[in-house]
């Protein structure tokens, strides 16, 4: 035990690696416990009754033939709402239960619990509500007109009157995409038989979930302690709450443990959607491609209640430019209001929107100017020092948008030669399309968005590092959802502790203050902010309370002798607990200026897609991409964050859409809602940027985001440069091609 | 009525009152929750189970015709330790959220233990049934690539 | 519920004349129940009939699933069976079931309606032979009988020579079709052309094949005024899936590209 030839300085499994997951091999036998499929003795099944109208008047809700259904314990209805009779991630508009009005297609009206989950189905079918069906609001210029408005933003940064020799101007539209998480919305909530509940459900932000579970029941927050939960994945759609209080409702209500899962078609009303938006644009250049200035007016449809649509409308004009230097910048959005769908927050959060515009705008005068996609994109871009031009704020954190484009003009275009193989053109084993029917296509496009929380909203997440005989246990309420924080915040513990052996505890919100979201790229940055803090500060005591200079999986050391094993330093159950902000941010003034984002990333794609005009079928062959990282702590889970990321941009592009006609969502299954499959799948060159100097650990940056932003900008691009049609809608459907 | 049939080779009964799915009944009733419900309509594969050895989506599967059947789910693909797809998947970083995951671990074996050395188009094709969300698929191909190569 | 498990056609019928709901692959009916859109009480597993499994030349069975199609079965009908939904999907779903459900957009059916398929009903009063042309009425609505089980399906002694399939979705795999077509050609010249996905049934485009199969050589012009023709004789609609207008359009593209490979 006193031997020095023991000693290890560096820990397995630290930052830099790759290690295997925790909960991997859990994940592949079947046995990891998802929220769907948690259980409890006596437990009944909830279910949910919903509006089949956009906007309707509730005349009246009998619930008493389902009652009358045998096994069902209990229907209520917003009269049984205890507390607040609302929630609302920012603005509780929203009633837990609809009361007067319905005022999106699905909306709750009613919820049941029953012994099972097809009497629960069958219970909520049988409750009669009687409606006056209204006009659904669902055009976003009759709902701008009318002031139904969620937030208008206006960005006035340099010269108004500033011109440039070269104008080109569009109008450019994306469709309603969903996160389409493959596990719907599931949960469990247990009464503690003394007026409280256990909430076990799928969630993106358990304490956010428990704000709005206490004030609509009406309870002490000690009475309410939110669970992390098993998630099969989330991409924006679980930061609203939608069954965790009706769960709650039915916990208390029967004294029983209540389940419910929402079925597919449910979850595509039963969480929020990435907008759709519309924008203009029109982009001054001078004769060299400098930018002189970029006007841009975008509209977002927020659908019937807030939740982050502010947010998202902010972004999407603060990021409306792109990563590109100007300084004339002229901004107007609104978020309206209308009797469509909510939408929220998904993967890139109203940066992907604008993308889209600002990359076929940089295209467009390209070609108006005869020069090189990527020359115009080299001639103007940000980089650190330089003003946001939109906001004016000075990027004080490493952006390496030059290296981004370099990077991509240096990667090699692999498998350039156009397949034999029907399988592998477009319309794939329809075996539609022969190699003589095929253009092919090539653009780049890049993307730039924040990270973590921003507005001078208050942004933080803590986290506490235990040392155990065990090892150390990082005990937090940060929601791993598969991008792999179960990985990385051991990774950062065992770097900064200097030990092997680290794992990552979910703790409910009674025992740990808010990690905040995951969401904004932003857990790597600020739990593992909160993780690097705590292990160091734990290091220091341990090496202080033993006089030692270092720490290792033997124990402590002074002098290269071991002064205390590790198993007694364990028995101390020490701990350290940390709460770790970003630099603090602040609202804008009235013309959108301010210091409003923490940090930011920024990444490029290039796509390469083969396109049958004819028919308007398409395959998107490769999507390379190069991407600022700070510091890559995991690089294999960022090689699954950017595949992943780009499949789901590349589904923008040319696959996904939640189609509405008059507020009623015509494809809520996966039969109409089409998620690309492996046949779908571009094959991906992924280059990492690190360029450390970002205030998170070690350097690190958030990168669950930048992989969707611009890649649905490259793709959409690329069947562009393939067919020369305007292309100014995403997804692009076949007969945008074949008419376009 | 009551259903007898065998799941991961044990002889089961289960008690079908609804036109269920088999899928629903290996969840509810045995306790078996490796499959997941994602679709309801065979358009995700994350159900994939092995019906007297043909692969299919168990949530399109009528509990009641299972009758003297045989079933493999994700929990008896492995008879110890871990298939060799699993290990493959582990391996690759092929697993994020996971809820995709024994789907594809009991296609991949179906494939596999037909064809121990598929190319990468046969690799595609056979899992073109499965959706992911999470990685893109990148990491699951080269995961069965790797095997692919290791069995040629 | 109760569910009858026949080992033999007869037993299948009995149950069916007694209104048990018929289940073969289970791939359709299976997605209306989980749905809530239906509860059958009664149900007849086909699963077991080996009878209907068989598949002797030109007699496939019902039971006959889309894997084995996909394998062996003429070159069109296998490309056909190739596109319908996933592995898993083909692996349980049957030509029978695909027949039954008479779904617009069924993948297989553009092929049975160009050859001139029969499907061979029996129920306990005995058995008939319906043309494929007159089996299909309406969106998911067919001639069939509720007691009446599809025992086979009848392919003609003889197949075109030439037989090419094609099937347009966004997707490249597990999609429901925009288009679906069939295009055959025989060393005479005629010529057959069957859509899916463009009507509220599986139809043929008459004028367009009467047009092209009095012409060996097609020369472009003939081949456009083929494409314009078939066009013409569709009937699509809009939907949340596509466009009239592009469905139209890529009806004719489609024909005219399989011929082409015909005329190879």
């Amino acid at each position: 035990m006193t031997t020095t030839s023991a000693r290890r300085t560096t820990p397995e499994g630290a930052i830099g690696e790759s290690p295997l997951r925790p909960d991997g091999i859990a994940k592949l036998k079947g046995e990891f416990e998802y929220a769907q499929d948690l259980h409890a003795d006596s437990m009944l099944w909830g279910a949910t009754v919903r509006s089949p109208h956009p906007h309707a008047r509730i005349l009246s809700v009998d619930v008493a033939p389902a009652l009358a259904v045998g096994g069902v314990h209990a229907v209520m209805t917003a009269a049984d709402v205890p507390g607040r009779a609302t929630f609302g991630l920012e603005h509780p508009d929203q009633p837990v239960l609809a009361s007067e009005t319905v005022k999106y297609w699905g909306e709750p009206v009613a919820v049941v619990a029953a012994e099972d989950e097809p009497t629960a189905r069958r219970a909520a079918a049988a409750v009669v509500v009687e409606y006056e069906i209204l006009q659904p609001l669902v055009d976003t210029d009759e709902a701008d007109t009318a002031d139904e408005v969620f937030r208008r933003m206006t960005i006035r940064r340099g010269d108004q009157r500033a011109e440039g020799a070269v104008v080109v101007e569009g109008y450019y539209e994306v469709g309603m995409q969903d996160q389409a998480p493959l596990g719907t919305e599931a949960g469990l909530a247990v009464p503690d038989g003394a007026g409280g509940v256990d909430l076990y459900a799928t969630s993106q932000f358990v304490h956010v979930d428990q704000e709005q579970v206490v004030a609509s029941l009406g309870l002490h927050p000690n009475q309410v302690r939110s669970h992390p939960a098993g998630i099969g994945g989330a991409f924006g759609a679980r930061e609203d709450v939608n069954l965790h209080i009706h769960l709650c409702m039915l916990a208390l209500y029967t004294g029983l443990p209540v389940k419910m899962v929402y079925n597919r078609s449910e979850s595509f009303t039963g969480h929020v959607h990435r907008h759709p938006a519309r924008m203009w644009y029109r982009h001054h250049s001078d004769r060299d491609g400098t930018l002189v200035k970029v006007e841009a007016r975008i509209v977002i449809d927020g659908g019937a209640y807030a939740s982050t649509t502010s947010a998202v409308l902010a972004n999407a004009c603060y990021f409306a430019v792109g990563p590109y230097k100007c300084d004339s910048v002229t901004v107007d959005g609104v978020g309206v209001r209308t009797n469509n769908p909510p939408c929220g927050a998904m993967r890139g959060f109203g940066a992907v929107q604008v993308c889209f515009g600002y990359e076929a705008q940089m295209d467009k005068l390209a070609l108006a100017l005869e020069m090189d996609p990527l020359d115009i994109r080299r001639k103007n871009a940000l980089a650190t020092g330089d003003p946001m031009p939109t906001t004016g704020q000075i990027i004080n954190t490493p952006l390496p948008t030059l290296e981004v484009i370099d990077s991509l003009q240096a990667m090699p275009i692999l498998d350039l030669n156009l397949s034999e193989n029907p399988v592998h053109l477009p319309g794939g084993t329809g075996l539609t399309t022969d190699a003589h029917h095929v253009r092919r296509g090539v653009a780049y496009a890049l993307g730039i968005k924040n990270l973590g929380f921003s507005e001078g909203f208050d942004d933080y997440a803590q986290a506490r590092v235990r040392l155990t005989p065990d090892g150390a246990v990082i005990e937090t309420a940060a929601i791993e959802v598969g991008q792999g924080l179960v990985t990385v915040l051991a990774q950062i513990a065992r770097s900064a502790l200097g030990i092997s052996a680290a794992t990552v505890k979910h703790v409910d919100t009674s025992l740990i203050d808010s990690a905040g979201s995951t969401s904004a790229s932003r857990q790597t940055q600020l739990s593992g902010g909160a993780t690097l803090e705590a292990a160091r500060q734990l290091r220091g005591q341990i090496l202080d309370d033993y006089s030692g200079d270092d720490f290792d999986d033997v124990g402590v050391w002074r002098d290269g002798e071991l002064v205390a094993s590790f198993e007694e330093v364990a028995t101390h159950n020490l701990s350290k607990t940390v709460t770790f902000r970003h630099p603090p941010t602040s609202a804008p003034d009235a013309e959108g200026q301010g210091v409003v984002h923490a940090d930011f990333a920024v990444a490029g794609h290039r796509a390469v897609v083969d396109v049958d005009p004819e028919l308007g079928l398409v395959k998107v062959l490769r999507v390379d991409t190069a991407q600022d990282v700070g510091k890559a702590l995991h690089p294999e889970s960022i090689r699954g964050q950017i595949e992943g990321g780009i499949m789901q941009g590349v589904g923008l592009a040319i696959m996904e859409e939640i189609v509405i006609d008059q507020g009623v969502i015509k494809n809520p299954n996966f039969t109409d809602y089409l998620l690309p499959t492996i046949l779908d799948a571009p094959d991906v060159e992924a280059l990492l940027i690190e360029k450390e100097g970002s205030w998170g650990p070690f350097g690190a940056k958030g990168v669950g985001e930048p992989p969707t932003i611009s890649s649905t900008a490259a793709v959409a691009g690329a069947i562009r440069n393939a067919t020369g049609k305007s292309i100014d809608r995403v997804p692009v459907r076949p007969q945008d091609i074949a008419f376009g | 009525m009551i259903v007898s049939f065998f799941v991961n080779g044990e002889k089961t009964t289960a008690r079908i009152t609804e036109p269920a799915s088999l899928l629903d009944v290996l969840r509810d009733q045995l306790g078996l929750s490796g499959s997941k419900s994602a679709c309801e309509q065979g358009e995700c594969g994350s159900c994939s189970v092995m019906l007297d050895d043909v692969l299919v989506c168990s949530c399109l599967v009528m509990a009641s015709d299972v009758e003297g059947s045989t079933v493999v789910t994700v929990e008896g693909i492995a008879t110890r330790g871990l298939h060799p797809v699993q290990e493959a998947m582990h391996r690759a970083g092929a697993v994020q959220c996971g809820f995709c995951t024994p789907g594809f671990v009991v296609t991949a074996a179906a494939l596999f233990d037909a064809n121990p050395a598929p190319s990468r188009d046969e690799i595609k094709e056979a899992l073109a049934g499965n959706i992911c969300r999470c990685t893109g698929y990148g990491a699951i191909v080269r995961a069965f690539e790797t095997l692919a190569e290791g069995n040629r | 519920m109760i569910a009858h498990h026949p080992r033999t056609i007869a037993e299948a019928t009995s149950a069916l004349a007694d209104g048990a709901i018929p289940l073969a692959g289970g791939t359709d009916l299976m997605v209306e129940v989980n749905f809530g859109h239906t509860r059958p009480e009664v149900v007849v597993g086909l699963r077991r009939v080996s009878e209907l499994a068989e598949w002797d030349g030109n007699r496939l069975g019902s039971g006959v699933t889309w894997r084995r199609v996909e394998e062996s079965g003429p070159r069109a009908l296998a490309q056909a069976a190739r596109t319908v939904g996933s592995p898993q999907i083909r692996n349980a779903g049957t030509i029978g079931g695909n027949i039954a459900t008479a779904s617009p957009a069924g993948d297989g059916l553009p092929f049975l309606l160009a050859v001139d398929a029969e499907f061979e009903l029996v129920s306990n009063e005995g058995s008939r032979q319906v043309a494929a042309r007159e089996f299909f009425v309406d969106v998911k609505k067919t001639t069939r009988r509720n007691e009446e089980l599809i025992a086979a399906v009848n392919l003609p002694e003889t197949l075109p020579e030439r037989q090419e399939f094609g099937k347009i979705g966004v997707r490249n795999a597990m999609v429901i079709a925009t288009v679906c077509c069939v295009v055959t050609r025989d060393s005479n010249h005629s010529t057959r052309v069957a859509l899916g996905s463009v009507a509220p049934t599986p139809i043929r485009a008459m004028r367009a094949e009467t047009m092209i199969s009095s012409i060996a050589m097609p020369t472009d012009a003939d081949l456009a005024e083929f494409a314009r023709l078939v066009s013409e004789d569709v009937r699509p609609i809009t939907d949340h899936r596509s466009t009239e207008e592009y469905r139209r359009h890529a009806a004719g593209v489609l024909a005219r590209r399989l011929l082409e490979r015909c005329l190879r």
